[in-house]
C-alpha cells in the first residue's frame, strides 16, 4: 500500500470517528434525560413553560430528524442560541476560544519539548541519579490533583510575594505585559499536570527503542554515542512519542477545564463548566463537540506522524 | 487504535517462576523480603487513613456540620486542630468526613469498573472473533472522547448526584481495565495450561475464574491501585468544579472549592483537603510502583 492511500484511509476513519462522537454527543445530552425540556426546566415547571422550551428546541420532532438537523447547522456554522442567556453561541465562542488556543498553545509549546528532553535524559542512563530523581517526582505530580500545585503556587506567587496575580481575568484591549503576567501562573500549573505523564512514557519509548537488536547492533559497530541516539534511535522513537504527546493532550483539556476555572480565565473550558451547571443543553454540545474534534484530529495527526515515520506500519499484517 | 507500537515488554508473571523452579518462592513471601521503607510507610499511611475513615463519626470531636463560631477562617486553636472553615465549622472534623465521602465513592468506582471491564476484557480474549470485534471497536469509541467530557455530558443531561456519578466514572474506567485484561488474556490464552484446560473439556467460567485470573493477579492488583487514584483524582476534580457531590454532603474537592476564598485571606485552609487527597493518591501510586517492580508484573502499554 502506498503512503498515500494509507494516509486517507486513516483520514477516512478519523470523519468516522467524528461523526460517531457527535452522535453521541447527542444522545448524550438529548436522549438520555428522556425529556430535555424537563431536565432544563427542572421538575416545577408548568406544562405551558415546558411546551415553550420544546418548541425553542425543536423537541417535537423524531430524534433522527432533530439529529441530522443539528449537525447540519453545527457545520453551516449556525451554533443556535443560548438556553439561558439567550446569546448567540458564536458571539460567546469567539473571544473565548482564541484565549483558550493561546493558553493550550502556550502551554504545548513549553511542555513538549520539556519533556522530551527530560524523558531523553532519563532513558539514556536508566537508574542513575537523575533518572531516579526525575522518576519520583514525575510520580509525585502524577499523583497530585492539579488543584493543589495551582494553590501552593498561588500561595507562594500571589499571596505571599505579590509578584504574579491569582487570577487571570482576560478581557479584550490589555496590553500584552498585563496577558503575560496573568499567563503564568495558569500555564505553569497546566505544564505541570501534563509534563509528568509524558516524561514517563517518553522514557518507555525511548528505552523500548534503545533495547532492539538494531541499536545493539549499531553499539557494537561503534556509533558514536551521540549519533547513536540522534540518527538511530530518535526517528525510531518518534511515532511512540508522537502517541505520547496526542495522549497527554487529552489530560491537557481536562486540566485546561480545571485551571480555567481556578483562575477565572474567560475561555472555553470555563464555559462549558457553567454551561454544565445551568444544564443550558446547546452550549454544552458545541463546548464538547469542539473538545472532542481537537481530541480526535490530535489522535489523528499523531497516527498520520506514526506512519509516516515508521515504514512497517506501511505494511500491515 | 495505536497502542502497542513502542512496547514490546511481556508480562512475566506466568512464565518468570516456573522457569527457574529452585529459586522459587511463595510470591507473597517474595514481596514480604522486600519490604524496604518506602511501601512499609505507605502502607501505614494508608492503614491509617483507612481506620480513620471507617471510624470518622467517633474520632471526629464536632459533628460535620455544627458551626462552632461566627469567625470563618480561625487560627488552629485547642477546640478546633485545624481552625474554621468559612462557615465557622471544625475543618478537622470536616475533613473525616470529607474523606469518607471521597475514597468511599471512588472506591465504589474502582470496583463496579473492575468487575465490568475485567470481566468483559477477558471474555473478549477467550470468545476473540464477532464478540471481540464488538466490545473493543465500543471501547474506542468511548475512548476517541476525552474522559472529562464523557462526564461533563452527562452530568449536563442527568444532573449531578452520587450514583450518576459513580456509574460515569466506573464506565470510562472500565475501558481501560478493558484493555489490560483483554492484553492479558490474550497474553495468557495462548499459553499451555490454556489449552490444557480447553482439551479437558473446562467451561469458560472455569477457564476464566481458574486459570486466567490467579495469573493476571499480579498486573490487575497494580492496575486496581491505578485505577482507584485515578477516580480519587476524578471525582475530586469535578466536585472542585462544583459539578461533583451536592451539598448538603461534601467531598474533598467540595472542600478545596468553598474555602478557595481563604486563600486571600492568607490561610491555609484549601491546602488542607488538597493534601488529604495528594498522602492518599501518593502513597498508592508509591506502592504499586513498588510492587510492579517487586513482582516483576508489567502492565500491557502504558496509555
Amino acid at each position: 500500500m502506498t503512503l498515500f492511500t494509507l494516509i486517507a484511509k486513516r483520514l477516512l476513519v478519523g470523519v468516522v470517528i467524528l461523526f460517531v462522537v457527535s452522535a453521541l454527543i447527542f444522545i448524550g445530552t438529548e436522549i438520555l434525560p428522556g425529556d430535555v425540556a424537563q431536565a432544563i426546566l427542572g421538575q416545577g415547571a408548568t406544562p405551558e413553560l415546558l411546551e415553550n422550551v420544546r418548541v425553542r428546541l425543536g423537541l417535537n420532532d423524531p430524534a433522527p430528524v432533530r439529529y441530522f438537523r443539528w449537525l447540519g447547522n453545527l457545520l453551516s456554522g449556525n451554533l443556535g442560541a443560548s438556553m439561558v442567556s439567550g446569546a448567540d453561541i458564536g458571539q460567546l465562542l469567539g473571544e473565548r476560544i482564541w484565549n483558550t488556543v493561546m493558553l493550550a498553545g502556550v502551554t504545548a509549546l513549553i511542555a513538549v519539548p520539556l519533556a522530551i528532553g527530560l524523558g531523553l535524559l532519563s532513558a539514556i542512563k536508566p537508574n542513575s541519579l537523575t533518572d531516579r530523581a526525575i522518576s519520583v517526582v514525575s510520580l509525585s505530580l502524577i499523583s497530585l490533583p492539579d488543584f493543589l500545585i495551582a494553590i501552593v503556587l498561588v500561595m507562594i506567587f500571589a499571596v505571599k510575594l505579590g509578584w504574579l496575580p491569582a487570577i487571570a481575568n482576560l478581557r479584550p484591549g490589555q496590553d500584552f505585559f498585563t496577558v503575560a503576567r496573568m499567563m503564568v501562573l495558569p500555564v505553569t500549573v497546566l505544564v505541570f499536570t501534563v509534563l509528568a505523564h509524558m516524561v514517563r512514557m517518553t522514557r518507555t519509548a525511548v528505552i523500548n527503542v534503545l533495547s532492539s537488536p538494531a541499536t545493539e547492533m549499531a553499539i557494537l559497530k561503534g556509533v558514536p554515542r551521540w549519533r547513536l541516539l540522534l540518527v538511530h534511535a530518535l526517528p525510531n522513537a518518534l511515532a511512540p512519542i508522537a502517541n505520547v504527546v496526542a495522549l497527554n493532550l487529552a489530560f491537557l483539556i481536562s486540566g485546561i477545564v480545571v485551571v480555567e476555572t481556578l483562575f477565572n480565565f474567560s475561555g472555553l473550558g470555563r464555559l462549558m463548566v457553567e454551561s454544565v451547571s445551568t444544564r443550558d443543553i446547546p452550549l454544552v454540545q458545541v463546548c464538547a463537540m469542539i473538545f472532542c474534534t481537537v481530541y480526535v484530529l490530535l489522535n489523528l495527526l499523531a497516527d498520520i506522524v506514526a506512519i509516516v515515520s515508521n515504514p512497517r506500519l506501511r505494511y500491515p499484517k | 487504535m495505536s497502542v502497542g507500537s513502542g512496547g514490546t515488554e511481556q508480562p512475566s508473571s506466568a512464565t518468570g517462576a516456573s522457569a527457574k523452579e529452585a529459586d522459587y518462592q511463595h510470591p507473597l513471601r517474595l514481596l514480604l523480603s522486600q519490604l524496604t521503607l518506602t511501601p512499609v510507610l505507605c502502607l501505614l499511611v494508608l492503614l491509617t487513613v483507612f481506620v480513620v475513615v471507617l471510624f470518622a463519626p467517633w474520632i471526629a470531636p464536632h459533628p460535620e456540620a455544627a458551626i462552632l463560631t461566627d469567625e470563618s477562617f480561625s487560627l488552629p486553636d485547642e477546640t478546633m486542630l485545624l481552625g474554621s472553615d468559612f462557615l465557622g465549622r471544625d475543618m478537622f472534623s470536616r475533613l473525616l468526613y470529607g474523606a469518607r465521602v471521597t475514597l468511599s465513592v471512588a472506591f465504589a468506582i474502582a470496583i463496579i469498573a473492575f468487575v465490568l471491564g475485567g470481566t468483559l476484557g477477558f471474555f473478549a480474549a477467550v470468545k476473540r472473533g464477532w464478540v471481540d470485534s464488538v466490545l473493543s471497536r465500543s471501547v474506542d469509541a468511548l475512548i476517541s472522547f476525552p474522559a472529562i467530557m464523557v462526564a461533563l455530558i452527562v452530568i449536563s443531561a442527568l444532573g449531578s448526584s452520587i450514583p450518576v456519578l459513580i456509574v460515569t466514572i466506573a464506565l470510562i474506567d472500565s475501558t481501560r481495565v478493558y484493555r489490560v485484561a483483554r492484553a492479558l488474556g490474550m497474553d495468557i490464552g495462548v499459553q499451555d495450561y490454556i489449552e490444557a484446560a480447553r482439551v479437558r473439556g473446562e467451561n469458560m467460567g472455569w477457564i476464566i475464574f481458574h486459570e486466567m485470573l490467579p495469573n493476571a493477579l499480579a498486573p490487575l492488583a497494580a492496575e486496581f491501585g491505578i485505577r482507584f487514584t485515578y477516580a480519587i483524582l476524578f471525582i475530586s476534580a469535578l466536585s472542585f468544579l462544583g459539578l461533583g457531590v451536592q451539598a448538603p454532603q461534601a467531598d474533598l474537592g467540595v472542600m478545596v472549592k468553598e474555602n478557595m476564598q481563604g486563600l486571600l485571606y492568607e490561610t491555609y485552609t484549601p491546602l488542607y483537603p488538597a493534601l488529604c487527597i495528594a498522602i492518599v493518591t501518593l502513597s498508592i501510586n508509591l506502592l504499586v510502583d513498588w510492587f510492579l517492580k517487586t513482582t516483576d508484573a508489567a502492565l500491557p502499554d502504558e496509555l
